[in-house]
C-alpha cells in the first residue's frame, strides 16, 4: 500500500530526528550511569536550553550552529551548579526521594519558563533553513542534517573523552566503584557535578542542534523526558552505545509511526514501547544488571 | 516434617548449591553449617520460596512447596528469618511484630495483642513502643525472631541470627531459641558461632561450595575429616591426626 | 501510640471547621478556595494510598482521574446518562485502570523508579488515546456537560451553579478519604501495605502477599482518585485529554501529600491547605507584578517539593508530630 520510497523517506528522516534523541538520551544516560539517579528535570533543562538559543538569536542574532559551543558550555555550568547545589545536596541517598527532587527541579524550571515566555511557542527561522540536498527520495534540509552530523560527532567525541582523558577515568571510576574511587582520591561529589554538568552540556548541544526545525514552548520539556527516558530504558540505562541506537530507533519508530497511524497516534507508540521494554526487558538491549 | 531432595541452583555459569538433600524431623533442632560462600543462604532462599530451585523438590508437613511464593509456604508454616536484618524501621516493635501476627489474625486489635505477648516471649516487653530503626543489632535480631514467630509458625528458619551478638546476647537468644522448642516450633539454623551450634543443634548438616559433605551429630560432624578440611583446609584433617598442637 | 488516637479530635475539629465555614464565610471567592482544597485534598489522598502507604510512587496518577473524569462526562453527554447513576461506572472505570496498570507493573516487579516512570508512560498513553479516539471523547476540543440553568433540578443534575452545594460534595468526600485512611492505618490490610513499604521481601517472609495487597491498594486509589474525578466533571462541565491525563494534575496530587506528610491520615489535606493558600498568594503576586501570567503558583510548588523533601522528610505532620512529641517530653 505503501510506496517503499515513502517508507525509505521515513527512515530517512527518523534517523535524522534520531540522531538528536540520541545526543539528548546520551546526556541522561551518563547522569545515571555515574549518580545513579533518574534525572526528571532533564526534559525541562532541555527546554530551558532551547530558550536560550532562541534569546541569542532573537536578541543578538547568533546563529544557533555558531551559538552552539556557547550554549554547551553555560548548559555545563548550570549543571553542574544543580547537582552540587540543589540535587546533590537534598538527596539524602534514597533512590525516589532523588527521582521527586529532580521532579521538584522539573516543575521549578518548565514553571519559570511558562511565567517567563509565556506559553506562546517561539520559532528559531534560519534562513538557510529550506536549503539542503535533495536524496530523490526525500528531501534533507540543512538543519536536518547539520543536527545528524553534529550529533553523532559530539557522541564520538565525548566517547573519546571519556575513554582517554584523565577526568574520563575518574567518571568511569565513580561510576564503577564509588566508594572506591573516593579511597583513592578522587573527588567525588566533583565527579558527580562534572558529570551532571556534561550531561546538561549534551542537553545545549541538542537544543542548537533542534532549535530551527521545533518550535519552543514550556511544554516541550514534558515530552522530551518521555522520549528521552524510552530511548535511555530501550538501550540500556549507563550505557553509551544503547543511547545512540536506541536513539536512533525510536526516531524511526516515531517517524514511522506517524506515517502509518497518523501524527497523535503515531505518538502512542512511543509510550507503548516505553511499557513494554519496562516490562519485559527493563536492563534494555545494552545495558547492565542494576 | 521438612524434606528436601536434590535441590540445585545455579547462577549463571555458578553452581551455588548442588543436588543438597536435607530432612528435618518434628521438634528437633538442626544446623546447617559450613565455610562463607557456601550456599547456605542460597538453601534458605530456596526452602522459603525465594529462589525457585532449578532442580530437585521441597516437601513440607506432607506437601510439596517447590517452586511456591514465599507468603503461601509461610501460610503453611514456615518462615525464615534474613541474614541481614529486615525491620520495618518507621514501625514500633509492636507494629512490626503485629505484621506477622496478621498471617492468621485478621483483628487488628487482637493481632497487637498476640504482638505483645510474642514480645514478652522473647524478652522485648520494654521496647514495644520503641521504633525499630532506634534498636541495636541484638534489638533487631531479636525482633527479626519475634516477627516471624508471631506468624505461629510450625518450622522456623533462622539465617545467623546470632552474627553481631556478644557473648551474653547469644547465650541469652540460645535460652529463647531453646523456649521455642519446647513450645513446639521446628528450627533449622544457619550459625558460624560454633558453641551454639554444639549446645544448640540435634543434628547438623555441613555445605561446602553447594556440596553437602556431611551431616549428623554435632560431635560426629566436629570428628569428620571432611568437615574439617573445609573450615581449615586442604591436609588439615591429616595434619590434626598425625597429632599437631595446631587446630 | 497517642498520635493514632488522636484522630477522632483533629477529625472532630475538620467536622466543626467544616461545617462553621458556609456560616460565617460568604465570599464566594473563599468558599471557592475551600471548596477547591477539600478536592485536592481528596485526590491527593487517592495517591496518599499507593505512594504514602504503600510506597509505590506514581507519577501519572492522573490515569485514574482522568478515566473517572472523562468516564462521569462521556456517559452523560453522549450516552444521556443520570450523573448519579454514572457515578459508579466512573470510579468502576478508576478501579479497573487500577487493576490493569497494577497488574502489568506489580506481575513485572516493577518497584521504585521504573513504577514511577511506567505510571508516567501509562498517563501519557492515555492522553495520546483520548486525543485520538474522537468518536467517544471529541478529541483535542474537549467534551461537554449541558449545563443545567434550573436550580431546582441542581440535585438531579448534580449541578449547583453558585452557592454551596459543590462545598459540601467536597466535604462529604472529604470525609470518605479521612474515614479510609483510618482504615487504613488501623486495619490488616493497611498494616501489610505499611510492611511492603517498609520492606516487601520481609513482608513476604512473614506471610503478605504482596501482590495481592499492592493490587488491592492501587485499586482503592484509582477507586478513590476516580471520584475526585466525577467531582472536578461535575464543578467544572468539562473534560479535554490534556485536563484529564496531563501532567499538571499528576504532578499537584503528588505534591500534595508530599508536602503534608506522606503515610498520614491528614498530610494530603494538610498539604493541600498549604500548597493552595501558597498558590493563590503567589497568583495575587504575580498578577500584582505582572498582570495575568500563569506559572507563578506552580513554581512555588516546586520549590516548596524540593524544600520539604530535603528539610522535612515527613512533611508537616511529620512537623507538627515532632514538635507536640518535643513538648509532651518536656511536660
Amino acid at each position: 500500500m505503501y510506496d517503499p520510497s515513502i517508507i525509505a523517506a521515513s527512515i530517512i528522516n527518523g534517523l535524522m530526528t534520531g540522531s538528536v534523541y540520541s545526543l539528548v538520551a546520551l546526556g541522561l544516560t551518563l547522569i545515571y550511569g555515574v549518580l545513579h539517579i533518574i534525572n526528571f528535570a532533564h526534559g525541562s533543562l532541555l527546554m530551558l536550553c532551547m530558550y536560550g538559543v532562541w534569546f541569542l538569536y532573537a536578541q543578538a542574532g547568533i546563529d544557533p550552529y555558531l551559538a552552539l559551543p556557547l550554549v554547551a558550555a553555560g548548559a555545563y555550568c548550570l549543571g553542574y551548579g544543580l547537582q552540587r547545589s540543589v540535587i546533590g545536596k537534598t538527596s539524602h541517598g534514597r533512590d525516589e526521594i532523588i527521582l521527586l527532587v529532580t521532579l521538584g527541579v522539573s516543575i521549578i524550571i518548565e514553571n519559570i519558563a511558562l511565567f517567563v515566555f509565556t506559553a506562546n511557542e517561539r520559532v528559531v527561522q534560519v534562513p538557510y533553513d529550506i536549503d539542503g540536498i535533495d536524496l530523490g527520495i526525500t528531501f534533507l534540509v540543512i538543519p536536518q542534517i547539520a543536527a545528524f552530523v553534529a550529533s553523532l560527532a559530539i557522541t564520538a567525541a565525548l566517547w573519546l573523552f571519556i575513554a582517554r582523558t584523565d577526568i574520563g577515568k575518574a567518571i568511569r571510576a565513580v561510576a564503577k566503584e564509588r566508594q572506591g574511587a573516593r579511597l583513592v582520591g578522587v573527588n567525588v561529589e566533583h565527579i558527580f557535578a562534572v558529570s551532571f554538568g556534561i550531561g546538561t552540556a549534551c542537553l545545549g548541544a541538542a537544543a542548537c542542534l533542534l532549535a530551527p526545525t521545533f518550535p519552543i514552548s514550556p511544554q516541550i520539556g514534558y515530552i522530551f523526558v518521555l522520549i528521552a527516558f524510552t530511548v535511555v530504558v530501550l538501550g540500556g540505562m549507563g550505557s553509551f552505545v544503547g543511547a545512540l541506537i536506541g536513539g536512533l530507533i525510536i526516531g524511526v519508530t516515531e517517524s514511522l509511526g506517524g506515517l502509518f497511524f497518523g501524527e497523535s497516534l503515531g505518538k502512542l507508540g512511543i509510550s507503548l514501547i516505553f511499557i513494554l521494554i519496562l516490562l519485559f526487558r527493563p536492563t534494555g538491549l545494552f545495558g547492565q544488571r542494576t | 516434617m521438612l524434606e528436601a531432595k536434590g535441590i540445585t541452583k545455579r547462577f549463571g555459569g555458578l553452581v551455588a548449591v548442588n543436588q543438597a538433600d536435607l530432612t528435618v524431623s518434628h521438634g528437633e533442632i538442626v544446623a546447617l553449617i559450613g565455610p562463607n560462600g557456601a550456599g547456605k543462604t542460597t538453601c534458605f532462599a530456596m526452602l522459603s520460596g525465594f529462589l525457585k530451585p532449578d532442580q530437585g523438590s521441597i516437601n513440607f508437613d506432607g506437601g510439596d512447596i517447590t517452586g511456591l511464593k514465599p507468603h503461601a509456604i509461610c501460610a503453611r508454616g514456615m518462615v525464615r528469618t534474613f541474614q541481614i536484618v529486615k525491620p520495618f524501621a518507621h514501625l514500633t516493635v509492636r507494629e512490626n511484630i503485629a505484621v506477622g501476627a496478621h498471617a492468621h489474625i485478621a483483628d487488628r486489635q487482637a493481632a497487637l495483642e498476640q504482638a505483645s505477648s510474642i514480645a514478652e516471649r522473647v524478652g522485648m516487653t520494654k521496647l514495644l513502643d520503641q521504633q525499630a530503626a532506634s534498636l541495636t543489632v541484638a534489638g533487631r535480631k531479636r525482633l527479626e525472631l519475634a516477627r516471624a514467630l508471631a506468624t505461629g509458625p510450625k518450622l522456623l528458619l533462622l539465617d545467623e541470627v546470632m552474627a553481631g551478638l556478644n557473648a551474653s546476647e547469644i547465650s541469652s537468644i540460645v535460652e529463647n531459641i531453646k523456649a521455642i522448642r519446647d513450645s513446639g516450633v521446628t528450627i533449622l539454623l544457619i550459625e558460624h558461632v560454633m558453641q551454639a551450634v554444639m549446645s544448640l543443634s540435634d543434628r547438623a548438616y555441613v555445605l561446602n561450595n553447594g556440596e553437602m559433605i556431611a551431616e549428623g551429630s554435632p560431635a560426629e560432624i566436629a570428628a569428620n575429616p571432611a568437615v574439617i578440611e573445609a573450615y581449615l583446609g586442604h591436609g588439615a584433617a591429616a595434619r590434626i591426626a598425625a597429632g599437631g598442637a595446631h587446630a | 501510640m497517642s498520635i493514632r488516637s488522636s484522630f477522632w479530635p483533629l477529625f472532630g475539629v475538620f467536622m466543626i471547621a467544616a461545617i462553621a465555614a458556609p456560616l460565617t464565610i460568604s465570599s464566594v471567592f473563599w468558599m471557592d478556595f475551600l471548596t477547591l482544597t477539600l478536592f485536592l485534598a481528596v485526590l491527593g489522598q487517592g495517591w496518599n494510598i499507593l505512594g504514602g502507604y504503600g510506597g509505590q510512587f506514581s507519577f501519572g496518577h492522573a490515569v485514574f482521574f482522568g478515566t473517572g473524569a472523562y468516564l462521569q462526562v462521556i456517559l452523560q453527554a453522549k450516552l444521556g446518562f443520570n450523573p448519579w447513576a454514572a457515578i459508579p461506572f466512573a470510579i468502576f472505570g478508576g478501579i479497573v485502570i487500577g487493576a490493569f496498570t497494577g497488574f502489568l507493573s506489580f506481575r513485572y516487579g516493577l518497584r521504585g523508579s521504573y513504577f514511577a516512570l511506567i505510571t508516567l508512560a501509562f498517563a501519557e498513553a492515555f492522553r495520546v488515546l483520548a486525543t485520538s479516539a474522537e468518536a467517544i471523547t471529541d478529541g483535542g476540543q474537549g467534551i461537554y456537560i449541558t449545563l443545567n440553568q434550573d436550580p431546582s433540578r441542581a440535585l438531579a443534575t448534580l449541578q449547583f451553579g453558585a452557592g454551596n452545594g459543590y462545598y459540601f460534595c467536597a466535604v462529604v468526600m472529604t470525609v470518605m478519604s479521612l474515614l479510609v485512611a483510618y482504615w487504613i492505618e488501623n486495619s490488616r490490610f493497611g498494616a501489610q501495605l505499611i510492611a511492603i513499604r517498609e520492606d516487601e521481601d520481609a513482608a513476604e517472609a512473614i506471610g503478605v502477599n504482596a501482590f495481592k495487597v499492592k493490587m488491592q491498594a492501587i485499586c482503592l486509589s484509582g477507586a478513590i482518585t476516580a471520584f475526585g474525578g466525577v467531582f472536578y466533571a461535575q464543578k467544572f462541565l468539562l473534560m479535554d485529554p490534556n485536563i484529564a491525563y496531563g501532567p499538571v494534575k499528576s504532578v499537584e496530587m503528588l505534591v500534595m501529600p508530599i508536602i503534608g506528610g506522606m503515610g498520614t491520615i491528614f498530610g494530603p489535606l494538610v498539604g493541600s491547605f498549604f500548597l493552595h493558600s501558597l498558590g493563590e498568594v503567589s497568583k495575587e503576586a504575580a498578577h500584582a507584578l505582572v498582570g495575568d501570567r500563569p506559572g507563578l503558583d506552580l513554581i512555588v510548588y516546586g520549590i516548596a517539593l524540593v524544600l520539604i523533601l530535603a528539610l522535612l522528610p515527613n512533611g508537616l505532620v511529620g512537623l507538627m508530630r515532632k514538635l507536640l512529641r518535643r513538648e509532651a517530653s518536656r511536660a
